[in-house]
């Protein structure tokens, strides 16, 4: 098979893991006098250790007018603290040989090092430290911000295929703040100041509003200890900030969002719907959703690749993708290419008649079956990596999920029965909840 | 089966041992148990490398095909006996090999060796699912006809390399795709699935004997070897000089390059160090990223590391800064490379630059199939199971007398082959 790469970045799946990590001892979970939640995840297989650091903050929590804030905060949380001026963090970590990054999603910004076992407590040290200690001046500012100018640029400017996954979330999202991009409007990132970011480090990155997470070989005592230690000196500040953003109202229209470009050789086809997340959705329905996301989009033997690319050669791939790991109404995906010759409003008629089917018919009892059977082996392949692990546990935590739900998930999708997936389908699936999305060369009308 | 024929113990805790099948099939294995689970990589020898004449992306095609259908499964049968079990068989071309991995529940490894087998032995290559991988890379290539990107490195390569097959793109174009019949990719697979240029790794919940058993039984009734062209030592054109490919965007997306020291070469591993103060590492730390982004603001990412290939070594970089300011970016990279040749490193870099590749060393082996694919690289690298250990010291014993040579012959006279996609102003 030949995958094509997916069109437009996207965070990480909600898919968590199983009761077990690798090393045979659970996980461990427990929470300092300062609020800062810790979760262990032992991996004895390799002398390196995964440690992150979550706020449970993002894009979403940008205020009006100011977007792109929370993701310069990424960027400028480089830049020195007090005790640590400007690249000794970073020099650190590049002498003992370590990887360093950071990533702000909708929902949460993490920072994360993977470094030999033995430095888990100095990076410990560098993270707590720069929890409270950032120290900022407008000549550091400045570049930095031309920098995610220029990030802007170089991935959205350029880019008609980014450029349309941009609309189609603001399409979406007609109220709430989903609907900005992560890095932020231009407009908007040019006018940021060094006070928009000192305040909004102020509000949201405290020891209560933040989970660490420590996979790979590590012991949880000694992890504990090392927290204790680092992160247990950080004052409390009170109760982690309200996160209530403006929900979006129930969507009535379905919309179309089109981009022609000169730049597009190859035409494309999105739908975005509105859905419940793992957190605000009834019990059972995220799952079911997930589940729906591979039935219809998850490889070769899905719905709508068995339709639309092997028997009616309408499209050259198609896909599906269930962004379950967020705070509130989140994302359900579905993308496709169209074969040479189709139209992509003769696609998307085609795609609706696909999921109207799946409607009107039912899910097929063995496609269920194979799709839990892949959902669940995922969550035994991801017992294989600690970062995949820490950033499953990391995401759902930061999302509103519990280290129990995370854990019993795959218990939960081999519980979903074909009616809720139906049931999911029917009233996830309307048109009227989605934004469709079409990317075309210059000289080509969305007729 | 035989003993195992070294037994190094890697600094990263990995133990490694080198096997022959009772077939004769050589493996190399790292048992682990931690997880239910087994992870296979290989790698037939020859690659894109090998595409016939005027028929770039054949072995891309031959890659994308190995799954489609095999024995008496068709296309849609053997995905689903994929899905049944969660089974994950893959390929992919590079320049120099076709690469195979295999990932399965422990529980499912019987399976998975029979998928394996009939998709190496027996691969149908029918004619709908030909057409359809066919059309999924040509809707790649159009996706990436005016990515400024995939532009670059398309235009770079086909400068510097021109006239040798590593010039072509390994995915191919719209008109050598378009000139590729089904049958010689029957052809190619039986030049190049064999067992002459075959190195394996196994890595998980599976032991020496059921381990040997799955090699044979994927491997051992290959043909004993393919046939491979001969392929020339890549020449290396365009120094010294700018090529500029217009694309109406508002940054410049920049490559750039020159020849290095050969993969077999005792200099290669002072090379590897410096390109690494260079501009290597994650980035965040390297003289490019310090003058380039944190000093001037320039770009957001900006790096060059050592590309060694079987018959071409060269430094390669790149970084993408506004049309206004790229004359810039091309000033301060070249400024800091001829200040490398002349004046090496500081003592201070050197350390931290070995420190740092030592160091980093074992988060290559945190997971299994990252394991398996090390044991593959390191095969194809030529080197013994020992590498594991000998890799960290031989960067350990670089000298500064060592670096300072390597630099006046890794950078020479600091000219570069430079490709630039955008509307640079003042280049």
């Amino acid at each position: 098979m030949k995958r094509l790469s997916s069109e437009f970045s996207l965070e990480p799946a909600a898919a968590p893991a199983a009761a077990r990590s690798a090393s045979g001892s659970g996980v461990v979970d427990f929470r300092l006098d300062n609020g800062l939640e810790v979760v262990v995840i032992p991996d004895r297989r390799a002398p390196v250790v995964t440690h992150m650091v979550w706020y449970r903050n993002g894009s979403a929590d940008d205020p009006v007018g100011k977007s792109g804030i929370a993701h310069f905060l990424e960027h400028l949380m480089f830049k020195g603290t007090k005790a640590h001026p400007q690249g000794e963090f970073s020099l650190r970590i590049a002498e003992i040989g370590g990887q360093e990054n950071a990533f702000t999603g909708a929902d949460y910004t993490a920072y994360f090092q993977r470094v030999a076992k033995e430095r888990l407590g100095e990076v410990m040290e560098f993270e707590a430290d720069r929890m409270t200690g950032l120290a900022l001046t407008d000549e550091v500012v400045a570049p930095e911000r031309d920098v995610v100018l220029e990030e802007r640029r170089m991935h959205c400017d350029a880019d008609p295929s980014a450029q349309l996954s941009e609309a189609v979330q603001a399409a979406l999202f007609t109220h709430h703040p989903y609907g900005a991009p992560i890095i932020g409007w231009g407009h908007e990132i040019e006018r940021l100041t060094r006070e928009d970011a000192l305040a909004y480090y102020a509000r949201f990155y405290t020891p209560e509003n933040a989970i660490l997470i420590v996979a790979g070989d590590a012991e949880p005592e000694e992890a504990r200890r090392l927290a204790e230690l680092h992160y247990g000196k950080i004052a409390p500040r009170g109760a982690a900030p309200d996160r209530r953003r403006p929900q979006e109202p129930e969507p009535v229209a379905r919309r179309l969002v089109v981009v022609n470009d000169e730049k597009v050789e190859q035409p494309s086809w999105q739908r975005c719907y509105l859905a419940p997340s793992y957190r605000t959705a009834a019990p059972g329905e995220a799952e079911a959703l997930d589940l729906l996301a591979h039935l219809l989009g998850g490889g070769q033997t899905s719905l709508l690749y068995r339709k639309l690319v092997l028997e009616e050669k309408r499209a050259v791939a198609v896909g599906a993708y269930y962004m379950g790991a967020a705070l509130d109404e989140t994302r359900f995906y579905l993308y496709a290419v169209p074969a040479p010759g189709v139209s992509l409003p003769d696609l998307d008629a085609a795609i609706d008649r696909v999921l109207n089917a799946l409607i009107a018919e039912g899910v097929e009892a063995k496609a269920l079956e194979r799709a839990k059977t892949r959902l669940v082996a995922d969550a035994i392949y991801a017992q294989d990596s600690q970062a995949t692990l820490a950033r499953w546990y990391g995401a759902a935590l930061a999302t509103g999920q519990t280290i129990r739900d995370v854990q019993e998930w795959p218990e939960r999708i081999e519980a979903v029965g074909a009616e809720s997936v139906l049931t999911a389908a029917r009233k996830q699936l309307e048109r009227r909840r989605g934004v469709t999305g079409f990317l075309l060369p210059a000289d080509e009308t969305a007729a | 089966m035989n003993a195992s024929l070294a037994n190094p113990v890697a600094p990263s805790a990995v133990n490694v041992r080198e096997l022959l099948s009772p077939r004769g099939v050589r493996f190399w294995l790292v048992e682990d148990y931690a997880v239910p689970l087994a992870s296979l990589e290989f790698a037939f020898g020859g690659g894109a490398a090998q595409d016939p004449a005027g028929k770039a992306g054949a072995a891309t095609l031959l890659a994308g095909l190995l799954d489609e259908g095999a024995g008496d499964l068709d296309s849609q049968a053997f995905q689903q006996a994929l899905d049944e079990k969660a089974i994950e068989i893959s390929f992919h071309a590079e320049r120099d090999h076709i690469g195979g991995r295999m990932r399965t529940l422990k529980r499912h490894l019987d399976r998975a060796g029979e998928l394996l087998r009939l998709a190496l032995n027996a691969p149908r290559l029918d004619e709908a699912p030909f057409e359809r991988v066919r059309e999924q890379v040509n809707a790649q290539l159009r996706r990436e006809a005016n990515d400024p990107a995939a532009m670059a490195g398309r235009a770079w390569r086909a400068r510097v390399f021109a006239g040798h097959p590593y010039g072509l793109p390994t995915q191919g174009s719209l008109e050598s795709l378009a000139a590729i019949e089904r049958d010689e990719l029957t052809g190619l697979a039986r030049r190049l699935i064999a067992r002459g240029a075959l190195h394996i790794g196994v890595v998980g919940a599976i032991d020496e004997k059921r381990a040997a058993a799955l090699v044979d039984q994927a491997f051992a009734d290959l043909p004993a070897s393919g046939d491979l062209q001969a392929v020339a030592e890549a020449p290396f054109a365009g120094l010294a000089g700018v090529e500029i490919v217009d694309l109406d965007v508002p940054q410049s997306t920049i490559r750039f390059g020159r020849p290095a020291v050969p993969r077999q070469d005792p200099d290669h591993i002072a090379s590897i160090v410096l390109a690494h103060v260079l501009g290597g590492g994650t980035g965040l730390s390297s003289r490019l990223f310090r003058e380039v982004r944190e000093k001037r603001g320039l770009a957001y990412s900006v790096s060059a590391s050592i590309s060694a290939l079987d018959h071409a070594s060269y430094l390669y970089g790149g970084t993408t800064t506004k049309n206004e300011r790229a004359h810039e970016s091309l000033a301060v990279i070249g400024g800091q490379i001829l200040d490398m040749a002349h004046d090496g490193l500081s003592e201070d870099e050197l350390e931290k630059g070995k420190k740092y590749l030592i160091g980093s060393y074992p988060l290559r082996f945190d997971t299994s199939a990252k394991v398996a694919g090390q044991l593959v690289e390191i095969q194809l690298e030529g080197h013994a199971p020992t590498w594991l250990v000998e890799r960290n010291a031989r960067i350990a014993a670089v000298t500064m007398a060592d670096a300072r040579r390597v630099a006046e012959r890794l950078f020479g006279d600091g000219a570069l082959s430079v490709v630039l996609v955008g509307r640079p102003e003042k280049v």
